[in-house]
């Protein structure tokens, strides 16, 4: 049933570049997790638009830390005569917040370099080398239905095909890493450009695009929420397929 | 015949990495502030001489309408006069009695004129007025409108030597804090004495304060006591926050 490119194929291992990144990124995205976590329970708060704070409201609040639904406010003061003006209140009890942002914030950032640029390179060698286009990309007859309900049905019956020990790819496999490389990522880290204050001076469509701060934080969260289902979902399947064999494979194992 | 590769493995990750020190390269001929051996300060600065070499110098933060003024937490600092706090400042207690009457700004360090500015005196240069988003570290946001002078505008009135590299600012509640020159001649970075149309309340930061729009919030200084130009970083040491806060 095979044709012969893609018995060649099967031979082929994980390059050491594909190895070599992999795993930065996946230290770097799991110090971007932790930080991002204790950034959050500094504000455990999201909004939409450009505005959100603790004097207005909140489309979800969530209880993560002690600074889950504070109240301890000095009097609000309007700034205007106006009925629904808006207000500005002083805030009590400041020392005992949870806030870690010192380290959290500049730690989150130096591991947002290492995934910025390990993520550029991997692009420019993923699409210049031809992974992309052989190993990713699914074939357009792989693409019909039946075979995706195929897969989809082997998944759940927990037929999950032994490593071939390179990137010899199922259709769900190829489907979902695509969706992280070439959108969920990304959208993490455009979001989270959308939250600095120098590179939306530089680039105001950043902006414009999310429709504002809020906005793009709000999507920065769900964001890395895909990117932690799909990390339990790549562990599960590592771990159903072979976890020794699959990590010999993604490391020193020829 | 085997066909040739065009770009190798091994010629991508050199020209990717040549390329990249090439533009951060000219950011480090600024002087930058200590890193304390600190790891977590090296990627600071680092960012901050990738902002300075990728980034246009003079882009302006994005300005709103009046109807986008919103509400505005005041943090941090509420009120310097407060004898029960920490950060209690007699000083300001006795400007906050007289109503900032005797209360002057100086500017000192490396300028011509060193001049101590009253109230009236910043008020009668031409002002300017923006409505900007404050971008707490914490997570929130929120718009206001701000009149001041450009600092800029107070720089050269003092007569700002060639010599100098850093602006140095200090807080009646007991903070150093200092900005480089691209950052305190950009347009927007103005000391505002009003907010939404009124004096500065004493919880934003009366009678005087920073707004500097493409940085995290805590930049922005409020109660300002003193301004010092400096060709060397005045090291407050290191207190575990990032000195550049443009992200």
């Amino acid at each position: 049933m095979n044709t012969s490119g893609e018995q060649n194929s099967i031979k082929a291992k994980h390059k050491p570049w594909v190895k070599t990144s992999h795993w930065i990124i996946t230290l770097s995205f799991l110090i971007l997790v932790f930080t991002g976590i204790e950034i959050l329970m500094v504000h455990p708060r999201l909004y939409w638009g450009e505005v959100g704070n603790e004097l207005t409201p909140a489309f979800m609040e969530l209880p993560i830390s002690r600074n889950h639904q504070r109240s301890d406010w000095e009097e609000q003061i309007p700034f205007f005569e106006s009925q629904d003006s808006p207000v500005s209140a002083g805030r009590n009890g400041e020392e005992e917040m949870f806030n870690e942002n010192g380290w959290g914030r500049s730690l989150h950032f130096l591991a947002a370099w290492f995934l910025v640029v390990t993520g550029l390179i991997y692009l420019i060698l993923g699409i210049f080398s031809g992974h992309f286009s052989k190993h990713i990309w699914p074939r357009l007859k792989e693409l019909t239905p039946s075979r995706f309900w195929n897969d989809v049905k082997d998944h759940f019956r927990m037929k999950i095909s032994p490593p071939t020990g390179g990137p010899q790819y199922g259709l769900m496999q190829k489907l979902s890493y695509m969706a992280i490389i070439f959108i969920s990522l990304p959208m993490a880290i455009i979001t989270g450009f959308t939250m600095s204050p120098a590179l939306t001076a530089a680039f105001p469509f950043l902006l414009e695009i999310f429709g504002g701060y809020q906005t793009a934080r709000t999507i920065h969260f769900f964001t890395s929420l895909s990117l932690e289902i799909f990390l339990v979902v790549h562990l599960m399947m590592i771990i159903l397929s072979g976890f020794k064999d699959q990590m010999k494979y993604m490391t020193l194992g020829k | 015949m085997k066909k040739k590769q065009i770009i190798t493995r091994r010629a991508a990750i050199t020209t990717g990495m040549a390329a990249i020190g090439a533009l951060i390269i000219p950011g480090c001929k600024q002087p930058m502030p200590p890193n304390y051996g600190n790891i977590l300060r090296m990627g600071d600065n680092f960012t901050y001489a990738a902002h300075r070499a990728l980034l246009p110098g003079q882009s302006l933060a994005k300005e709103y309408s009046f109807s986008d003024i919103s509400s505005m937490p005041a943090t941090g600092t509420i009120n310097p006069a407060d004898s029960s706090k920490e950060y209690f400042s007699e000083n300001y207690e006795k400007h906050l009695r007289t109503g900032f009457e005797n209360w002057s700004l100086p500017v000192e360090g490396l300028v011509a004129r060193p001049t101590n500015y009253s109230l009236s005196q910043l008020k009668s240069f031409a002002a300017r007025t923006q409505i900007t988003r404050h971008t707490c570290e914490e997570g929130w946001t929120a718009i206001a409108e701000w009149t001041g002078l450009p600092l800029g505008t107070l720089l050269e009135h003092a007569g700002i030597s060639p010599k100098a590299r850093w602006v140095n600012f200090y807080s009646y509640d007991g903070w150093l804090d200092c900005i480089d020159l691209l950052d305190a001649f950009h347009p927007q970075t103005i000391l505002a004495y009003g907010m939404n149309g009124k004096n500065l309340s004493i919880p934003h930061g009366a009678p005087l304060r920073l707004r500097l729009e493409r940085q995290i919030g805590f930049k922005s200084m409020k109660f300002l006591e003193k301004i010092v130009v400096s060709e060397v970083y005045i090291d407050p040491g290191d207190f575990g926050w990032a000195w550049y806060n443009g992200f």
